[in-house]
């Protein structure tokens, strides 16, 4: 019993330390100053002191690619977060074939692999005449993430007691004031989920944004390092950005979790 | 009618597609009082209950509340409020914020809130849980607040969604108490749903029982009990003996083939009738004078209060007896029943009769499908009735051979054989009297040869 | 509350404008020459061209076995990581999902950094152990997920029959655990196929994948060709998915 112990944690670290590999190499070499990855040529924080000094090459470029990137995250998982929310309320209530269609529409941009989605968008924008910029990516985004939105408010709705909506009206709430004093706050568990879903899909994407920026120079994160790789140089500076970044999300991801955790044992 | 009732129902219907669970409903409730809808599962109770709360709107039919029409008010301008099946607390809300809910929507300034959480919390001896998470109270708890958050807007009616039935039977028994004292100290009308016919006898002042979506019999709880109207309330409310018999003349009734000094009138004579004895009214005697038949007892079980007896009569039909003292097993006892102690009900119907039509030469319709049978003596495309005597049907485990399928739903015991209400899959009813043994919701095949179906005008429907 | 279905009504309108509709003209553009007329020719190019056919057989190569290379390594981990005796803190299932967090390209991009800098060739075998580290925790979460909500108890009704640990594994967790897997498979699988630039990035552009050559005809403006190339994508998808519905019936 013990030796199986012994060896599924060694198994488990061991994918651990692999699939960090590279992560760490980021971090490390992000104190020294060389240009390319790998290359030390001892410690040195000037390319965190460029990142936010801006003595940078590009550097506007990057910072507008980080602003449009969060811009683009932020507003496609606002959307989907209240649309997903409101369609997975009507789901819920339908029945048979209506349901059953719903959901299948609803598979379909999850199924996709991103590069049927950003081309199947490119040709719709095309079609349709229409020029192609923050909207347009706006909206692919919003194509992707809302499925999952409504995944997410799913299970919330059936969890909670089918009667609680009519017992706010039987006292006397109006179904405005229902849907906002009661609907709402028993599916915030889902539509908070949903919304951190959708906002780390819409960051990570590359090539749905790839198909539908257009012509116009919109670059978000992603298309950015896409383009900068290709041109044989990587901007030193996403290595401090990149370790950053990484840090923050460990952080948030741990306390969310340590939060979690000690809830279930109060329960 | 009482002059003022606080609720009149007229005519309510309402159908889910093509399922009709209320029909033609007419109801009265007094300003106080205790009424309890009560009935199996699917036989409309809830959705009536749903209708007066405002959540479902009926078909056709209105509600008057105090002699104004509320069928188009919208539940949240309707001064009745719920206490709703598995409570329905808001999980977001602790117990203060749940009883406060409504008082909050109508601006009501906080201290009178506070002052009057205070006063309901205490009604249902939860005066220390104010700032308790719902989510961590016990059953009984939830469903304490669950009544201080309806109590709190004083409604004109209490309308309560069988509260008790996620309870445990000790807890429910405790509530059941508790319920009655808060009715007796508040004075406001309760209307109470529930399947559970002995909650129902304890706790009301007027019972409605129901059953596939009609209004079987409205009484009291004593009068239900020794009253019952029909063989559906005598076998939903208590256990009983229901039995086939004939009425020879007033006062003189004939049962497992013997004959019996009953109280019932006006019933004619020579008339088939339902005959219902409570089982503990069947009395053992030593005395060969009392003795009215005599019968052997083949199962004896203790039930706690009293002893549970099933004997076989020496005319061959079994009987079910509750008694203190028990008889061994195998025993020869001597019977007798009091006159009063029989109930004689009007039979609904003698045997199945079905609107049809003739389709051919033999051939005839009903059901929604074709039946071979003798049309002599009627045009084809005629409309006719079908007739076929309960004991002429036949029920099949399977579906070949048979000629429509359907789903046993009610099962009555008659002492020597069970009669059988088996929905089609249309939806309408056949009654069968069989000797095998079928168990609710079994699917079966039903079969009726040609010869056992005789046709008579249509809408005479005598034999 | 008939009403409430309502709801769904602008996502649904949505989903029309934004999903069937863009399917619809890949299969319309699939089926047009470059003045709108309809032609079979795209698809028959692809079908007679062998560098498309040839990228065509290597991606799903490609795919097939980083899929299998997937479950292989990922069943492993998730059996473990559900397992109560073996693993009692959430925090490791979360940095498993963690590096998802970071942006693809650039932990591909530092990857292949890594091998460049071991001295490793690029090529296949970078490709497929690359792609095996992006997909990996795609395949381990669906099956974590479904081995964790499993009942245990059938388990233990497994051993109560006489069912040996390794019989209960094989009768009982693994036909349980195969929803879990078939959506893993979905996860890896289609996006294996249709990648572009982890391809590029991991082999120095020396391998290209279906995805790459997609890309490639809609940047230089050959849209009936890449809607044509897409289509054939599309139809794979749809195979698949009607597979992977049919399967969990068996078990």
């Amino acid at each position: 019993m013990k030796a199986k112990k012994v060896f599924a944690r060694a198994y488990i670290w061991l994918l651990l330390v692999v699939l960090y590999a590279p992560i760490v190499f980021i971090a490390v070499f992000s104190f020294t100053e060389a240009k390319s990855l790998g290359n030390w040529t001892g410690f040195s924080m000037q390319l965190y002191r460029n990142l936010f000094g801006g003595a940078m090459q590009n550097s506007s470029a990057l910072v507008s690619a980080v602003q449009n990137t969060l811009l683009i995250a932020l507003a496609a998982s606002v959307v989907a977060t209240l649309l997903g929310t409101l369609a997975a309320i009507g789901i819920f209530n339908m029945k048979g074939k209506k349901r059953q269609t719903m959901t299948f529409l609803n598979n379909i941009p999850m199924i996709n692999p991103d590069i049927i989605t950003g081309v199947s968008l490119f040709l719709l924008f095309v079609f349709l005449h229409i020029s192609q910029g923050y909207l347009t990516v706006i909206l692919a985004h919003i194509t992707f993430c809302t499925p999952y939105v409504v995944l997410n408010v799913l299970p919330k709705l059936s969890q909670m007691n089918p009667n609680v909506y009519e017992a706010a009206l039987d006292l006397g709430a109006t179904p405005a004031q229902a849907l906002r004093k009661v609907l709402f706050p028993a599916l915030r568990p889902g539509m908070i989920s949903g919304f951190i879903l959708s906002f780390t899909m819409s960051l990570d994407d590359f090539a749905v944004t790839f198909f539908t920026r257009g012509t116009i120079g919109l670059d978000t994160l992603s298309t950015y390092i896409y383009a900068d790789a290709r041109k044989g140089g990587l901007t030193p500076e996403l290595k401090p950005l990149m370790t950053i970044l990484f840090l923050l999300v460990l952080v948030v991801l741990l306390v969310i979790n340590m939060r979690q955790s000690k809830n279930n044992e109060k329960e | 009618m009482p002059k003022n009732p606080i609720i009149q129902i007229e005519h309510l219907s309402k159908s889910f597609g093509d399922k009709q669970v209320l029909s033609d409903i007419n109801l009265y409730v007094r300003k106080g009082e205790f009424i309890t809808l009560l009935g199996p599962s699917g036989c409309g109770k809830t959705t009536l209950l749903r209708m007066l709360g405002g959540f479902t709107a009926p078909d056709s039919g209105r509600i008057l509340l105090e002699g104004k029409d509320i069928s188009d008010v919208p539940p949240y301008r309707r001064p009745l409020n719920t206490v709703f099946q598995r409570y329905a607390l808001f999980p977001h809300l602790d117990v203060y914020d749940n009883v406060a809910f409504g008082l909050k929507l109508q601006k009501v300034p906080e201290a009178d809130i506070e002052k009057r959480v205070k006063k309901v919390l205490k009604l249902v001896s939860m005066s220390d849980y104010e700032d308790r998470d719902v989510n961590s109270l016990s059953g009984g708890q939830q469903q304490r607040v669950a009544i201080a958050r309806a109590l709190i807007n004083q409604p004109r009616v209490l309308l309560l969604d069988e509260p008790l039935a996620a309870l445990d039977l000790k807890m429910r028994k405790d509530m059941q108490i508790e319920l009655k004292e808060m009715h007796r100290k508040l004075g406001i009308t309760f209307i109470y749903v529930t399947h559970d016919q002995e909650e129902a006898l304890t706790l009301s002042d007027t019972i409605v029982v129901m059953n596939e979506g009609k209004i079987q019999q409205i009484g009291t709880p004593i009068d239900i009990y020794n009253e019952p109207v029909n063989a559906f309330v005598a076998d939903f409310i208590g256990d009983s003996n229901i039995l086939n018999g004939k009425m020879f003349r007033d006062r003189r009734v004939a049962f497992i083939k013997h004959e019996f000094d009953c109280v019932d009138e006006g019933f004619g004579e020579n008339v088939s009738v339902d005959v219902v004895v409570r089982p503990e009214d069947i009395y053992f005697t030593n005395d060969p004078a009392k003795c009215q038949f005599t019968a052997k007892v083949n199962s004896c079980t203790f039930k706690g209060v009293h002893y549970e007896m099933w004997v076989d009569t020496d005319t061959g039909y079994e009987l079910m007896i509750q008694d203190y003292d028990p008889y061994p097993v195998g025993s020869e006892v001597m019977l007798y029943i009091d006159p009063d102690d029989i109930q004689v009900m009007k039979k609904e119907r003698r045997f199945n009769a079905f609107p049809a039509r003739v389709t051919g030469e033999g051939r005839v319709m009903f059901l929604d499908t074709e039946f071979e049978c003798n049309t002599e003596g009627f045009a084809v495309d005629e409309a006719v009735t079908a007739t076929v005597r309960f004991e002429k049907v036949d029920l099949l485990d399977h579906e070949e051979e048979a000629d429509l399928t359907g789903n046993v739903v009610f099962i009555l015991y008659k002492g020597d054989h069970y009669h059988l209400t088996v929905k089609t899959e249309t939806g309408e009813n056949i009654w069968v009297d069989t000797n095998d043994i079928w168990d609710k919701g079994d699917f079966v095949g039903i079969k009726i040869l040609p010869a056992d179906i005789k046709l008579v005008k249509a809408e005479s429907g005598d034999e | 509350m008939n009403k409430r279905t309502g709801w769904a009504l602008p996502y649904f309108i949505f989903l029309v404008l934004f999903v069937v509709l863009p399917l619809l003209l890949i299969v319309v553009y699939a089926l047009q020459d470059g003045s709108g007329h309809f032609t079979l020719a795209n698809l028959g190019k692809f079908f007679t061209d062998r560098d498309s056919l040839s990228t065509f057989a290597l991606s799903i190569e490609v795919a097939i076995e980083n899929t299998v290379l997937c479950i292989l390594i990922g069943y492993p981990a998730a059996y473990i990581l559900a397992d109560k005796n073996l693993n009692r803190s959430a925090v490791t299932v979360v940095l498993f999902i963690l590096p998802m967090w970071i942006n693809a390209l650039m932990r591909t991009l530092a990857t292949a950094e890594l091998f460049t800098m071991a001295g490793v060739q690029l090529g296949k075998g970078t490709l497929l152990f690359g792609m095996c580290y992006d997909y990996l925790p795609f395949m381990i979460y669906p099956i974590y997920n479904q081995l964790n909500k499993m009942d245990k108890s059938y388990a233990e009704a497994a051993q109560d029959l006489g069912a040996t640990p390794r019989e209960v594994f094989r009768k009982v967790t693994l036909p349980l655990s195969m929803p879990g897997v078939w959506s893993g498979v979905m996860m890896v699988f289609m996006p294996t196929v249709s990648t572009f630039a982890i391809s590029e990035f991991l082999t120095n552009n020396k391998i290209k994948l279906f995805g790459t050559i997609i890309q490639e005809n809609i940047n230089n403006s050959m849209w009936n060709y890449g809607a044509a190339l897409s289509l054939v994508m599309l139809i794979i998808i749809a195979i698949t998915t009607m597979l992977q519905k049919e399967e969990p019936d068996e078990s």
